[in-house]
């Protein structure tokens, strides 16, 4: 039986950003419906039932983080939506916001419903002009046509929704950088606890949810239930800790693949057949020698390393669930963003390339990150140039293993995620480091000394 | 004399209801300044400062920390053109794009040309990687960016 998307059904439509379209798809009704027949608390137990965890990274169980909302609480409460997208390779809330932001609002409706909030605030990256643009229209649209303001649908629920333009910082995906971001000030993580449920946006309870997580909630309240679960991977019952990984999943390849596309499949796809069967297979012909499976900070998976007690299978054939790339050392799915490298690229070139990311957006709050995104670029750079030392891969995995909330010296997940590709590639891929530095291998795209600050 | 013009300054005021608190119209109100002037003096920050009861020190921290405004003394080109250097762009030949580009307006990223036509940029990943390599032109997404296609982009923001 061939999968018909529901997240993207609509996209590439005719006229699909506009309401007119969605609602003669049958937008809103579930919104409308839900006003008329549920209870809010009707909707959070959907979705808590449903298993759906968080598409923004962590996989947090959206209707549990709902539930830890002080109860009866006066208000207001507020629901921000993450629209930060800047985890690098990942574009599938891009999509979601172009090509159908009704769909992304009505969960943002719900949502608020559930939750007994009557503001959203959208926070949106900068450089995705087209998408906020978009969705002003659709949420202009949604006020004249009394989906969004006062008294909606005439049930007595009022609603606004705004967008807030970022300026250009990763931290700002962060849930309380954004919360600091949104607030005006420097976007620094807060420390945690307290959770934003508790006290986020202006020091009130406040819910942070993703962009495709939101498209998610629309279709279980239209859907149900059973719908989303006959799709995915139940609970591993070895794991206690494990809450399964149901539902469609939007995933995004990059890099060396023929086609680099969105696509969505039901979670736990395995990385080989996502990209041979979806993206066309590796490009010009060539093999894939490393896999970044869900973002830059989940690390890299080794194409040729044989998988234990399976027999012929590499990393390549993990599941793309929330457990598969833990089981290779990998962080987790996180944004399900896969990126090819080819057989013909050097990792050196590739680590140095992550390297340079997450000293850039390292935000500076906390001296392990700051100090040590900043030495690894520096380390990644000498390799780079052919002056690497023996001593260095150690050093680089020391630093690695010492930044981050899992050795617990830094206040936000930054540095875990800057960590990770580190470790990862120098553990799979230190035969090819060690070559380099014995060889002096020059990259090509060594910049002299002078230049390499940046 | 304000540096701000009326209608700036109104734009930035009509966004105090959405917020509970007026600090939240910091970056709004940074980015209608910069968008309009091209740049954020330090008298506008003063005077943006003066609209939302902050002190100017305060929106001077929340504006350097993203590197994004051009303080005073600086100022953005007519246009902003961003090349990505994200993995997924770089795998696909960013970096020669971006050197390409450096080469052709004979600026550095970061720098505007003497026309101020154009201040290149380099970006962290903008998300569009199923265009790599791609470039941004100010905030909009330009897809699969050959060296071709990067000449004939520049000679039309050049004209």
């Amino acid at each position: 039986m061939t999968f018909e998307p529901t997240l993207l059904a609509r996209v590439n439509k005719p006229n699909s950003p506009k309401l007119e379209g969605y609602r003669a798809d049958g937008g809103y009704a579930a919104f409308e419906k839900a006003l008329k027949d549920k209870q809010p608390g009707d909707v959070v137990t959907q979705v808590k039932d449903s298993g759906l965890r968080g598409r923004g990274g962590a996989g947090f169980p959206t209707g549990l983080k709902w539930t830890f909302l002080p109860k009866d609480h006066p208000g207001p409460i507020y629901l921000c939506i993450n629209a930060d997208e800047s985890e690098p390779c990942t574009y599938n809330n891009r999509i979601l916001m172009e090509k159908d932001p009704h769909q992304v609002l009505e969960g943002i409706m719900l949502s608020c419903y559930a939750i007994k909030s009557n503001r959203a605030y959208f926070y949106i990256r900068y450089e995705y002009g087209d998408a906020y643009r978009t969705l002003q229209a659709a949420i202009d649209e949604c006020y004249a046509a009394g989906i969004l303001g006062k008294n909606i649908f005439g049930k007595g629920f009022d609603l606004d929704i705004f967008l807030h333009r970022g300026a250009g910082a990763y931290i700002c995906g962060e849930e309380t950088g954004l919360i600091e971001s949104l607030e005006g000030k420097r976007a620094w993580p807060r420390i945690k606890p307290p959770f934003p449920a508790v006290e986020g946006a202006f020091r009130k309870p406040t819910i942070v949810n993703n962009v495709e997580t939101m498209a998610c909630v629309t279709q279980i309240v239209r859907r149900g239930i059973d719908w989303f679960k006959s799709m995915g991977v139940p609970p591993d019952p070895k794991n206690p800790r494990d809450a399964g990984s149901y539902g469609p999943k939007l995933y995004t390849l990059a890099g060396h693949v023929e086609k680099p596309i969105c696509v969505e499949v039901p979670m736990g796809i395995t990385c080989r057949d996502l990209v041979e069967k979806h993206g066309g297979g590796v490009w010009k012909g060539r093999k894939a020698k490393s896999v970044n499976p869900g973002g830059l900070s989940m690390g890299f998976l080794d194409c040729t390393a044989p998988l234990k007690g399976e027999d012929g299978k590499t990393e390549y054939d993990i599941p793309l669930d929330f457990n598969g790339p833990g089981k290779v050392g990998c962080l987790g799915l996180g944004t399900a963003a896969v990126t090819v490298i080819d057989d013909q690229t050097s990792m050196v070139d590739v680590l140095h390339n992550v390297c340079q990311f997450f000293s850039h957006e390292s935000c500076g709050q906390c001296t392990p990150c700051r100090e040590g995104t900043g030495w690894m670029l520096k380390i990644t750079d000498r390799l780079r140039r052919g002056q690497g030392r023996t001593e260095d891969l150690d050093v680089l995995v020391d630093v690695a293993d010492r930044i981050g909330i899992i050795p617990g010296t830094t206040i936000c997940g930054l540095s875990d995620g800057a960590g990770w590709p580190v470790k990862t590639a120098i553990r799979k891929f230190r035969k090819e480091f060690e070559d380099a530095i014995r060889t002096g291998t020059k990259s090509k795209h060594a910049k002299p000394l002078a230049m390499a600050a940046h | 004399m304000s540096v701000l013009s009326d209608d700036i300054r109104s734009r930035i005021t009509a966004l105090l209801p959405r917020y509970p608190s007026k600090q939240a119209v910091t970056l709004p109100a940074l980015h209608l300044v910069h968008d309009e002037y091209r740049t954020v003096s330090n008298e506008a920050i003063v005077e943006i400062a003066g609209l939302l009861d902050l002190h100017p020190s305060e929106v001077h921290d929340t504006m350097t920390f993203y590197e994004f405004f051009k303080h005073d003394g600086d100022k953005l080109g007519k246009t902003r053109l961003w090349v990505c250097r994200g993995l997924a762009c770089m795998l696909r030949g960013a970096y020669e794009l971006q050197d390409h580009c450096e080469h052709k307006l004979g600026v550095k990223c970061g720098q505007t040309t003497a026309d101020g036509k154009i201040t290149l940029e380099f970006a962290e990943c903008i998300g569009a990687c199923d265009g790599a390599p791609a470039c941004l032109r100010d905030d909009v997404q330009v897809m699969d960016v050959t060296t071709e296609k990067a000449d004939s982009l520049i000679a039309e923001l050049q004209r």
